[in-house]
Formats: structure tokens, sequence, C-alpha cells
């Protein structure tokens, strides 16, 4: 790519954000208003509040209990997923059931939770997992059933043993599915994130931010939230890097059909 | 089949027979019969389909679309149960995927590995079979060699024409130095050029390997192009018509054995027991499996 071409992705990429940057800079720039400090002071109060302490106190110990919670979904919504997928008889017993769980909003399991899990980190990445196992389970659950039937074929008749069918057909085969639910689960874990530590916590991003906004410290209060954002995309980007890995033949072979 | 013959026969692996061996019945397929049972109404796909292949081989069956060609090759290779009827491989009887069988499939495209390049694809059968890792490269390598895809060895599929992705399809089955071949129509949805080139090449491969080779087609042409015998198949209800030898001189040419008289009367009969089928003509019981 030229220069020229990347600034002009540049530009597309950065365009808006720097827009609304603006917006909020300038409507916000003479504010006395207590709950709309101007963006300048929430930007000043950006670094001392997070970089000094916090980022290991609280931003480290989200991330970790989101990670935990993230990667114990995967496992177990592919690793089940794959099970019911593969046999029409327990998906049709499973079906109306999972539909069911996957309908209650996941942060009323907070509560529940809370009452035999406590209040400790096992409660959060509980949470988390069981809020975001839904769209990785029904999407593996679909990937995994609508794997070709001349592929399947192909696998039986090469003889392959039981591991290779799993890696190579079924895990493989579903694999475009799989991300999908993955990265809708990736925004649901975000949210049970911060919300689970909304509730009874010691410590976390979301438990900073409620602090904050009960001891009115409103401008601290906003970059929270801001870095909150910042959180959310470059897990995007890190999610879309591993897609392009993971999926490129899947990406090719959908520009090579049109 | 006689028990006698297939003790003597050698196991599964063994690929290095002769073509003298022909008389030696290695695939029998007796009574075979499948019907689908649908919702509403049940389709009769196959009503009963009995033919033999002989060691070293290269059989065609040849019939209209939608006669059950592919239900028939699904239950010659274990992977569709035939409501009745057997099919014995060296007289052990077919219930699964035996060893030493390879299948090319009608959608070639689909029977690949998307996400595996074309060699991976040659590859992954042969590391089932757990062929030392020299081997395997010495057999993928000449399997693309002799499909003329050496240079498209890490393409994937998709970026492949259909003819090299049929090629895939062939080398992975030739590289499997599998004892039986089965073709399902490999070669409907190519150009005719690409097809003449392809029909050359199983041929080439059939004689320089030894398989045994049962090729479906519903062009009467490629059957008696190809084949040592043609076997025609019925309209459904599908019975087998007749068994036709193909005496035509083994060094085949797209041109020469094309033109020749003897071609024209073999094709010519052949369409003929179509036409006569078609109005409703089957073949005595007894005549429906030639001595
Ligand atoms: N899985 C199936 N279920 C129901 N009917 C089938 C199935 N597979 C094939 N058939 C029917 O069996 C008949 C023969 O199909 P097929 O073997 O594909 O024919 P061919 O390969 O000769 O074109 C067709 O009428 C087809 O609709
Ligand atoms: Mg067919």
């Amino acid at each position: 790519m030229t220069a020229v071409a990347w600034g002009r992705k540049f530009a597309i990429v950065a365009g808006l954000p720097a827009v609304l940057v603006a917006v909020w800079w300038f409507a916000t720039a003479g504010s006395t208003s207590v709950y709309w400090p101007p963006l300048s002071t929430v930007l000043e109060t950006f670094g001392p509040t997070w970089l000094e302490g916090r980022l290991a106190s609280d931003v480290l110990p989200s991330l970790l209990r989101l990670a935990a919670g993230y990667a114990l979904a995967l496992a177990l919504g592919t690793a089940l997923g794959t099970v019911i997928g593969s046999w029409p008889k327990v998906r049709a017993l499973t079906e109306p059931a999972l539909e069911f769980f996957r309908a209650i909003p996941p942060p009323v399991l907070v509560p529940i939770f809370i009452l035999f899990a406590g209040i400790g980190d096992g409660m959060k990445i509980l949470v988390i997992m069981v809020g975001s196992v839904w769209p990785i389970l029904l999407n593996t659950v679909e990937g995994v059933r609508s794997i070709d039937e001349v592929l399947r074929d192909t696998a039986r008749c090469y003889r392959f043993r039981r591991r290779t069918r799993l890696i190579q057909l079924v895990l493989r085969g579903a694999s475009p599915r799989i991300v999908t639910g993955a990265r809708q689960a990736l925004s649901i874990a975000i949210i049970l994130m911060v919300i689970s530590e909304m509730f009874a916590a010691t410590n976390g991003l979301g438990f900073s931010i409620v602090q904050f906004q009960r001891s009115f410290a409103i401008p601290q209060m906003w970059s929270g939230i801001i870095l909150l954002g910042l959180i959310g995309v470059a897990l995007s980007l890190i999610f879309r890097a591993c897609e392009a890995r993971i999926l490129a033949w899947y990406q090719g072979q959908r520009a090579a059909q049109r | 089949m006689s028990t006698l013959e297939t003790a003597s026969a050698p196991p599964p692996q063994d690929t290095t027979m002769d073509h003298d061996a022909h008389t030696t019945p290695l695939l029998d397929v007796t009574g075979l019969r499948k019907v689908f049972a649908g919702a509403n109404r049940a389709v009769e796909a196959l009503q009963e389909v009995t033919f033999t292949v002989s060691r070293g081989e290269l059989m065609c069956l040849v019939g209209p679309s939608g006669c059950g060609k592919t239900t028939l090759l699904r239950c010659v290779s274990g992977l569709l149960a035939p409501s009745a009827g057997a099919v014995t491989l060296n007289g052990a009887p077919v219930t699964e995927p035996p060893r030493g069988m390879a299948v090319v499939f009608q959608e070639y495209g689909r029977s690949l590995f998307p996400w595996l390049t074309a060699w991976q694809n040659v590859e992954l059968p042969l590391k089932e079979k757990k062929v030392p890792r020299d081997e395997r490269k010495r057999l993928v390598t000449e399997a693309l060699d002799a499909v003329g895809l050496t240079d498209s060895r890490n393409a994937h599929p998709w970026e492949l024409s259909g003819g090299m992705q049929q090629r895939v399809a062939i080398a992975r089955a030739v590289a499997y130095e599998p004892q039986v071949l089965l073709m399902d129509e490999p070669f409907a949805a190519v150009d005719a050029q690409t097809r003449g080139e392809l029909e050359d090449l199983v041929r080439a491969l059939w004689q320089r390997l030894g398989v045994t080779v049962l090729f479906v087609t519903h062009d009467i042409d490629e059957a008696v192009y190809l084949g040592q015998r043609v076997v025609v198949l019925s309209a459904s209800p599908t019975v087998v018509l007749d068994d036709v030898a193909i005496t035509l001189p083994g060094d085949r040419d797209q041109i020469t054995t094309r033109s020749l008289p003897q071609f024209a009367e073999l094709r010519a009969a052949i369409y003929e027991l179509v036409q006569r089928a078609k109005n409703g003509y089957r073949p005595q019981p007894d005549t429906e499996r030639p001595a």
C-alpha cells in the first residue's frame, strides 16, 4: 500500500472519532456543571487516576477475570456445542432448554451467583462465563451441524481417526460460526466484567467507576468510562487479528466466490 | 464368490497385483437394493443391482442421471447401508468404508478441505494411514506431479479452477495407494478439453498403478472410451441392463480411438439398449449376470 493509501485509510478510520472528541472538547470547554466537566479536566485526571497504582490494583484484576471467564466460556461453549451439534438427538433434546437459558439477561445472574458463589473472583468469573457462553455454544452447534456432507463422507472414506476428525473436520469446519459466536460473546463478557464489579467488589474497573460516582469524583468517573472504551477497542483489535489468522481460508474462499 | 478365492486374496494394502489376474473378483455387488424412506413417500433408488469387478480391472458403470449411481457408489464404499443385498470386497462384507478404498466424489470441490492447501489435502489421508514422513513426501510429490499440479501445491482449493480441484481430488486418491478406486462422475462439471485430458490421466494412472477402478458416468461415450467393461444401468427402477466387454485396443487416444468403427459400434449398441430400456425392456433375471 502506498503512503497516500495508508493516509486515506487512517483518515477513514480515525475521522469520526476525531470529530466526536472535538465536539466533546468544545461542547464542554467552559462547562461549570459538576456532571459534565470539561474534557480537558477529564483527560488531566486520566493519568493520575489510572496510571498511578490503579492499573495494577483495579484494571489488571478486571482484565484477568475477563480473560478467565471468557476462556472458560470458549472452552465450554465449543466443547458442549460440538457434542450437541454432532448428535441430532441430543440437539433436539437440549435445544428448548438452551434457548430458554440464552433468553435470560445475564446481569440477572449476578445476585443469584452471589448467593452461592460469594462475592469473590470466582463469582465474577462464573458470571462472565455463564453469561457469554451461549452465543459460542449455539453458534458452534449450528457450525457443526452445517459441515458439508461430502466433506464428512471424505473423512469417513479415508478413515480419519477420531482426533483428526474432531480437529480437521468438525472444529475447523465449524470455525467460522465459532468465531462469530466468540465475537458476540466478547462484548457480553466485557459488559459482565463491569457489572459483576458493581454489586459487591473490592477492586476492579466497574468497582472504581461506581466508587468515583458515589464520592462525586466526576472527572475520574468519566476517565474510567474512557478507559473502558479504549480497552474495548483494543480487545476488538486483538480479536480481529486472531480472526484474520484463524479464518484466513474462509475469507479467501469468500473473496474467491465473489 | 467362493471362499477359496478370498482365502488366496492378498492383503488390502497390496496394490502391486498384475493385470493378468483379471479373473479374480475383487468387488462383488449382489442384489443391491436401496429405498430411501421419505416423510410421505419412499424413493426406490436401486431396485436390484448385481455385478462384480475383477482385480486390476477398469470397469465403467453408465446410467442416466438420477438412476442411483451415486447411491450405488455410496453403498459400495460403505458410506450408506443398503436396504437389501450385499457388497463384498476381498470376500469380506463392506459395512463401513474399508481399508484400501478411495473415492473421488462427484462434488469434488466440496470434498476438498478448504482450510488445507493442495499438498495438505493429499497428505492428510496418508498421515491417517500412518505412512512415514519420507514416504509420505514422496507419494504426495509423485501424485501432484502425475496430475500436473506441482506448481500449485501450496494453493488452497478455492484458489484453483474446477478442473484443478478435480485433479487434487484424484491426486489424493492416487497417493493413498488404494486397492480399489471409485470415481463418481468425476468429469461431469469440467470443460470438454480438460475432460479429455483427465480421462487419459485416469487410464494412464490405472495402467501404471494396477489399481482396480470403478468409474461411474452418465456419458456412454466416456464409458466406452475408458472402460475394459461397461455395466449399463437402467433408469429408475434401476437394474443392470447389460455387461458389455469393451474390445478396443489397450492403448487409447482421444482422436484415433473415438474414430474407430468398433468404438461407434459399441456406443451404438449401448445407446440402443438404453432406448429399449426406456420403452420398458428389462433383461431376464438369468441373463442379468453374464457368465
Ligand atoms: N439421501 C437421500 N434421501 C432421499 N432420496 C435420495 C437420497 N439420495 C438420493 N436420493 C434419490 O435417489 C435417486 C438417485 O439419486 P442419485 O444416486 O444421486 O442418482 P445419480 O447419481 O445417478 O444421478 C434420486 O431420485 C434421488 O432423489
Ligand atoms: Mg450422482
